[in-house]
């Protein structure tokens, strides 16, 4: 099996008497998308901080790359991008003199510079606005922008904070088609931290869930999905208590009740969805939509089970 | 490294030049209109004194001071400001290259503006006062201008640099360098006002005649030792870590 490209055992950090991330231990494998979950104030960047070398951990360690976070960080930051916070551009400068002074600072040689700059500015389709101040740009833009500078020269492993924060859903969407894109194209392993559900489950193929700094939970957004049982909404016409009983009957039923005027299923591991559909046809139930449980429920059950395990947070 | 320092270099300068409402703009504050102030007006106001004046070499000794004073707020503290500093941060740059890049664009452009001016000043002043011999600053002049230039614009650089580096915003760092300065200008002529006379006599003697160059050496060692102490104060500030968090 391959090496991970990003491991941490036990990472910690402290701020104070602030815990912001608690014994942290994941595993990045090579070339996926891995989203890092969580909502405001959960630990995230201070996880991409530690990373990246800019924070040193308190306890616990971090290896990107094969390298410690501690000792060798000049060498991981050598050989990844990254996308914080802030996108982090020149605004007085041009799009193209950012990317230059990024591809100066990659030492990347003047040909291939000029070369990679101007393939990405045409990929993300800001090649005919090259010349203008970024200050002039709306955010969608610069994020794209920011994405272009953190791939510039590259990196093996490419660390997103957030990336579509504050984007309106167009260029949200837009650019979470980019990255996908150039995530594949370019083999990069990309850690990204995201509160946003949707965007995880559309782009990673594992997430972490973490709250208060602690990990709740690992696995790829199926994994999570089952782990957290199964859960689906049927909304339709016609649904008569005589169904919810019949429902109840069955063995790969847990729970089922109607709630907003929808049937709320609760199921068994490993159940299918199908055979309960067909029974509700059967039952004269006017099917109009079935929705499995999404990552963003699997999320927020988590987060519930996790305050209702530690009431008082430890943050 | 050195590819490192120009890299940054480059950056600074154009951002300097930018900070100005453009290139062109930028060109014609930073550049054009200080030369013309120093280079031309000046000199062709004062005529052919202006080469021979023993002021020529003690006011453009301080420049750099004055004009790097100016712009050194913004190293650290404006990056911060704008959230453009993590980004740098997490780039391959190691903290000497980010440091000593930001120092070297600002002494580069104080020190070299001063040279550039004295250079036009004398250009100025002989198409000016044309005279049959070339009017020329005495070598010991241009050799003062050249060792204390230097000297001073890392003073301006290294100390504006530590201020910047603790600052939280850019304006609190230009106070704070403007404060430093005023304080020196104030202590200076207190102390020129309030000095016995026999110490003023011994100040006098010191800056004339045979005692100048020995005056001129102890005031250089002195500015070396401080520029050191600036730049290993301003090395050990620099950690990417503290940086981030404050």
């Amino acid at each position: 099996m391959s090496q991970p490209v990003i491991r941490t055992e036990a990472l910690t950090r402290d701020f104070g008497s602030l815990r912001a991330v608690d014994t942290l231990s994941i595993e990045v494998s090579p070339g996926t998308i891995f989203g890092f979950l969580g909502p405001n104030g959960s630990g995230k960047t201070t996880t991409i901080r530690m990373l990246l070398g800019l924070l040193e951990p308190s306890a616990g360690r971090a290896e990107v790359l094969g390298c410690d976070t501690r000792t060798q960080a000049d060498w991981i930051r050598l050989r990844a991008g990254a996308l914080l916070e802030h996108h982090g551009l020149y605004e007085r400068f041009s799009a193209w003199d950012n990317l230059e002074f990024y591809g100066r600072i990659w030492r990347l040689p003047r040909r291939d510079r000029r070369e990679r700059i101007e393939e990405l500015l045409r990929r993300l389709g800001l090649w005919e606005r090259r010349r203008e101040s970024v200050g002039q740009w709306s955010r969608g833009m610069k994020q794209k922008l920011a994405v272009a500078r953190a791939m510039l020269h590259r990196p093996a492993v490419l660390f997103l904070d957030e990336p579509t924060a504050g984007l309106d859903p167009v260029a949200a969407a837009a650019l979470r088609e980019d990255l996908a894109a150039l995530a594949r194209q370019e083999g990069v392993t990309v850690f990204l931290t995201t509160h946003n559900l949707a965007e995880a489950e559309k782009l990673c193929q594992a997430v972490a869930v973490i709250s208060a700094g602690r990990l709740l939970a690992v696995g790829h957004p199926d994994q999570l999905r089952a782990r957290a049982g199964l859960r689906a909404e049927i909304s339709g016409r016609n649904i008569q208590p005589g169904v919810l009983e019949a429902l109840r009957a069955r063995a790969e039923v847990s729970a089922a009740q109607i709630r907003d005027g929808r049937l709320a299923l609760e199921l068994r591991p490993g159940a299918e969805l199908a055979p309960l559909v067909s029974l509700l046809v059967a039952a004269g139930v006017e099917i109009e939509e079935v929705r499995r449980a999404s990552l963003e429920d699997v999320f927020l059950t988590l987060i519930e089970e996790e305050q209702r395990c530690s009431p008082i947070s430890s943050r | 490294m050195f590819a490192d320092l120009i890299t940054m270099i480059w950056k600074e300068w154009k951002e300097l030049l930018l900070s100005r409402g453009g290139l062109r703009g930028g060109l014609i504050s930073a550049v054009v209109i200080p030369l013309g102030m120093l280079g031309v007006f000046l000199p062709w106001q004062n005529g052919a004194d202006w080469v021979s004046t023993p002021l020529l070499a003690a006011g453009w000794s301080w420049l750099p001071l004055l004009i790097i004073l100016g712009l050194v707020a913004d190293s650290f503290a404006g990056e911060r400001e704008r959230k453009t500093l993590e980004t740098l941060l997490a780039s391959r740059l190691s903290d000497r290259a980010i440091l000593f890049g930001k120092m070297a664009a600002l002494v580069g452009y104080g020190w070299g503006l001063t040279l550039g001016s004295l250079m036009l000043g004398t250009l100025t002043v002989n198409l000016t006062h044309r005279q049959q011999e070339w009017l020329l600053p005495s070598a010991h002049t241009v050799a003062v201008i050249v060792v204390f230039g230097l000297l001073t614009s890392l003073l301006a650089a290294a100390g504006g640099m530590l201020v910047s580096l603790r600052a939280s915003s850019v304006r609190q760092a230009a106070q704070i360098n403007s404060l430093a300065l005023l304080a020196l200008i104030l202590s200076a002529v207190s102390a020129g006002k309030l000095m016995p006379a026999p110490w003023k006599a011994s100040l006098v003697l010191a800056f004339t005649g045979p005692n100048l160059l020995r005056t001129e050496l102890a005031i250089a060692a002195a500015l070396v030792a401080l520029d050191a102490a600036l730049v290993s104060a301003a090395m050990a500030r620099f950690q990417r870590a503290r940086l981030i968090l404050d």
